[in-house]
């Protein structure tokens, strides 16, 4: 039977990716010294299936290295060695090593031998440094492999041309579910064979206990066999049975003797049971059988390795898991669909159209529209995944950081089960990593001058997320020094991103971090500190139209929030009109509307005006300028204000009319043209036109520019 | 063709035994670890069980021991997923009742080698 197993290959990846994940938290969860057996277990588990795993879909390479892996997780299980700190670091790195020959293996590229041999040595280092198990850090290669055993064993050179089994099974064998009668079959496929009971010991009828097994076995086997097929037809039931394998020639008398027995026992029992009977079974060719075996493993095997080289475009693409009840949800929708689909299809066979089936029609088309907004709903939710995705990694990352940066920290996860689109997700953890890092390495003090400020040695890391409206919220929390403002507006002011006598509240310096090329770190670190950073971070972010500030507080520590949009694809959009055109402003943007007082603008020397609401100025966008569309009102009175904010700053876009609220399906204008600034994207209305999605940190950019402009002209005029 | 029940908490390896058994013209239950197996083993009959060792809830072992207490089980061949390493867990399967085992790594074609010793 030829058999495909790269077919298994893909879920055998999945479920090691997902097997060493959980090494990696477990290994991190082990106290050192007093280790968890459930813990242990777990570990040793994962290594066990991806090394059952590698090893039978061909993957030699990983199934060696897990093998070493394995035998001293093993050892660690069965309390014969200590966890320590090096044996879980260097488990740790293994892991690290696994995971990327399995992405390299998956991806069909050569794998890092030099890195791969460096980490197994020093698992083999670590294996032989204990006493008493010397023995299982022998070359794990031969022991992967039992097929190339049984080739290679010298004692499957002895032959014969055949041999004589006297095979006694034990009372209880039949208890485990062997059975001689299968053996005997088994046997018969070697050579010619001849089957002599002994029945000596069958107990007496009435004793007798149809659960034992009673009787023993002569068997002669000729032809041309190997002794090592032989003993593996007995492999299962050594310890249950007696058992001697003698050559044919060599056995010369203990054969007569056995005839004697034979000839009694026949003549003693006149109607044995069938399948014990003396038979004699000859089958065709039978060393033909057992010849080619080897030779055919091994075929099987370079077949695996050729399928291995071979590029595989399917893998490529990337997968989602889907929690069942998810897709049960979905399947129970599109059976509502198909409900209304065929209530309104009857309506309109109907012969007339009444005033009744005018009120039909709209019930319909209301059901139409609530069961397409929980499909839409239901189907991005299968987007979704669970932030702990991303959270996963940070328990290692302190873990490695603190052990590299003297500090004692504890990590704090909360609020993993919150989900968020998987677009999304891939795309915030690489700015999460740095924020992180930045905590940890900026943020949390050394211990020594923790306790000399009066804190507890251990410094905490908190990582917090949540639903707030349609965002998600990614916190980072630390109890570390805070920013040091003071040192931030000396750092800005002498590298010129702010001037001399310019006045900024806190909040605004310590905004000045997010600025490109800012660094205060006095060692540039390995961890942090390169001068790229906080502004890659925010970049990032706002590419994902979220949002990202710090608050701190000098001596107690800093909080970095993210927000971030649920989704990619949809956005919940309050539509506005601008001259003839109509545009999308995001939801969670606006704050309110309002109609103009004309008393209420004061206009600033130069293009810019501000509006006084309550007792805030809030900049005002004429979107009509920036879009250069003719507006409908002549007069500012006559239009509306929406006021949004992004990023803690508010502007007011004057508009002419507000439309609906609706939710929009974002369609990316880069793909087809190019970014312009204001505009995050665009969408097709219910009619069918186009309208262009505001983009509100944009637009305060551009209001900014404004401002600034005016700034500029103002403190020339102070000059 | 025979009822067989295949117990792994591996997924890829669960689907290799399956479709390798199933395209033998086997019948199939799969579980994913003992708990699983034996609840699906209770009330029911196979013709073979074949099971990992080392699994979450209830390893291999363990559950080989639990279904040779099941009068429908006693003589049923139970073979272990085994892995060379692991002599003394064959012992242990051994005094647990396990009829025998396959050693991992294997193929297909010894797999239903070796299921065709106890079928």
């Amino acid at each position: 039977m030829t058999f495909d197993m790269s077919q298994f290959l893909a879920t055998f990846y999945e479920e090691s990716f997902e097997g060493l994940d959980i090494m990696e938290t477990e290994l991190l969860a082990l106290d050192v010294g007093e280790a968890d057996l459930e813990t242990i277990n777990t570990i040793f588990r994962a290594a066990h299936s991806i090394k059952g795993g590698s090893g039978t879909f061909g993957l030699d390479d990983v199934a060696n290295f897990t093998h070493v892996m394995e035998t001293l997780l093993d050892e660690m299980r069965e309390g014969t060695r200590d966890v320590t700190q090096n044996a879980v670091n260097i488990l740790l790195e293994s892991v690290d090593v696994l995971r990327e020959m399995l992405s390299t293996l998956q991806a069909e590229q050569e794998l890092d031998n030099e890195r791969i041999a460096t980490v197994k040595k020093q698992l083999d280092d670590l294996l032989a440094g204990e006493p008493g198990e010397e023995t299982i850090s022998e070359n794990p290669a031969s022991n992967s492999s039992a097929t190339a055993e049984v080739v290679t064993e010298p004692e499957t050179k002895t032959q014969a041309s055949g041999w004589v089994i006297d095979f006694k099974p034990h009372v209880d064998m039949l208890q485990t579910g062997n059975d001689p009668v299968r053996m005997i079959r088994e046997l018969s496929v070697l050579g010619d064979i001849t089957v002599t009971p002994d029945m000596s010991l069958l107990p007496d009828f009435l004793l007798m206990e149809p659960e034992n097994s009673c009787l023993a076995w002569i068997i002669t086997l000729e032809g041309d066999i190997d002794k090592s097929a032989i003993e593996e037809v007995f492999d299962w039931v050594e310890d249950e049975c007696d058992l001697t394998i003698s050559p044919m020639a060599a056995t010369g008398n203990a054969n007569q003797k056995e005839q004697i027995v034979e000839a009694e026992i026949i003549s003693e029992i006149k109607d044995p049971e069938p399948s014990v009977t003396q038979e004699k079974i000859v089958t065709p060719a039978p060393v033909a059988e057992t010849a080619p075996k080897p030779a055919e493993k091994a075929s099987v095997k370079t077949e695996a390795t050729a399928k291995k080289a071979k590029p595989k475009a399917s893998s490529e693409s990337s997968s989602i898991r889907v929690s069942i009840d998810k897709v049960d949800e979905l399947i129970n929708m599109v059976g509502e669909l198909v409900i209304t689909q065929s209530m309104l299809s009857q309506l309109g066979e109907d012969e007339e159209f009444g005033e009744s089936q005018i009120e039909k029609l709209k019930n319909g088309l209301m059901q139409l529209e609530r069961n397409t907004r929980e499909m839409q709903e239901n189907v991005m939710r299968i987007r979704m995944l669970p932030i702990s995705f991303v959270f996963q990694r940070f328990p290692r990352l302190v873990h490695d950081l603190s052990g590299k940066l003297d500090k004692k920290i504890e990590l704090k996860l909360s609020g993993e089960s919150t989900e968020l689109d998987k677009t999304v997700m891939e795309k915030i953890g690489d700015p999460l990593v740095h924020l992180v890092r930045n905590s940890l390495d900026h943020g949390i003090e050394t211990p020594d001058v923790r306790l000399a400020a009066g804190k507890s040695e251990t410094g905490e890391i908190h990582l917090n997320a949540y639903h707030e409206g349609g965002n998600i919220v990614i916190e980072i929390t630390d109890d570390g020094a805070g920013l040091n403002l003071d040192k931030i507006l000396t750092k800005a002011k002498s590298s010129g991103l702010v001037s001399e006598n310019e006045n900024l509240s806190e909040e605004d310096i310590a905004d000045l971090i997010f600025r490109p090329g800012f660094s205060t770190a006095d060692v540039v670190s390995d961890v942090s500190g390169r001068g790229v950073g906080m502004d890659v971070v925010r970049r990032n972010i706002r590419a994902l139209g979220g949002t990202v500030d710090v608050k701190t507080t000098t001596g107690q520590g800093s909080v970095f929030t993210i927000r971030l949009p649920l989704t990619l694809a949809i956005l919940d959009g309050q539509s506005v009109v601008v001259g003839d055109e109509v545009y999308i402003v995001p939801l969670v943007a606006i704050i309110e509307s309002i109609q103009v007082d004309s008393n209420l603008i004061n206009g600033i020397t130069g293009q810019a005006e501000v509006y006084r609401l309550r007792d805030e100025y809030i900049p005002i966008v004429k979107l009509c300028d920036v879009f250069n569309v003719k507006p409908l009102n002549e007069n500012m009175e006559d239009g509306l204000l929406v006021v949004v904010e992004a990023e803690g700053k508010k502007v007011a876009l004057l508009v002419d009319d507000l439309l609906g609220q609706q939710q929009v399906v974002i369609k990316s204008l880069e793909t087809n043209f190019k970014s312009i600034e204001g505009i995050s994207g665009a969408t097709i209305l219910g009619d069918g036109t186009v309208a262009l999605i505001l983009d509100v940190s944009g637009l305060i950019t551009i209001s900014k520019k404004n401002a600034g402009g005016v700034k500029k002209t103002t403190t020339s005029v102070a000059a | 063709m025979a009822k067989i029940l295949a117990v792994d908490d591996s997924a890829s390896m669960r689907q290799m035994v399956s479709f390798t058994l199933k395209g033998a013209g086997h019948d199939v239950v799969e579980a994913v670890d003992g708990v699983d197996a034996l609840a699906k083993a209770k009330g029911a009959k196979f013709d073979l069980v074949i099971s990992d060792v080392n699994m979450p809830n209830m390893d291999g072992i363990t559950l080989i021991k639990e279904l040779r207490g099941l009068p429908d089980f006693k003589f049923t061949p139970m073979l272990m997923l085994t892995t060379e390493s692991a002599g003394d867990k064959k012992q242990q399967g051994k005094a647990a009742g396990a009829t025998g085992w396959i050693v991992k790594p294997f193929n297909p074609d010894q797999l239903l080698a070796t299921i065709g010793k106890v079928l």
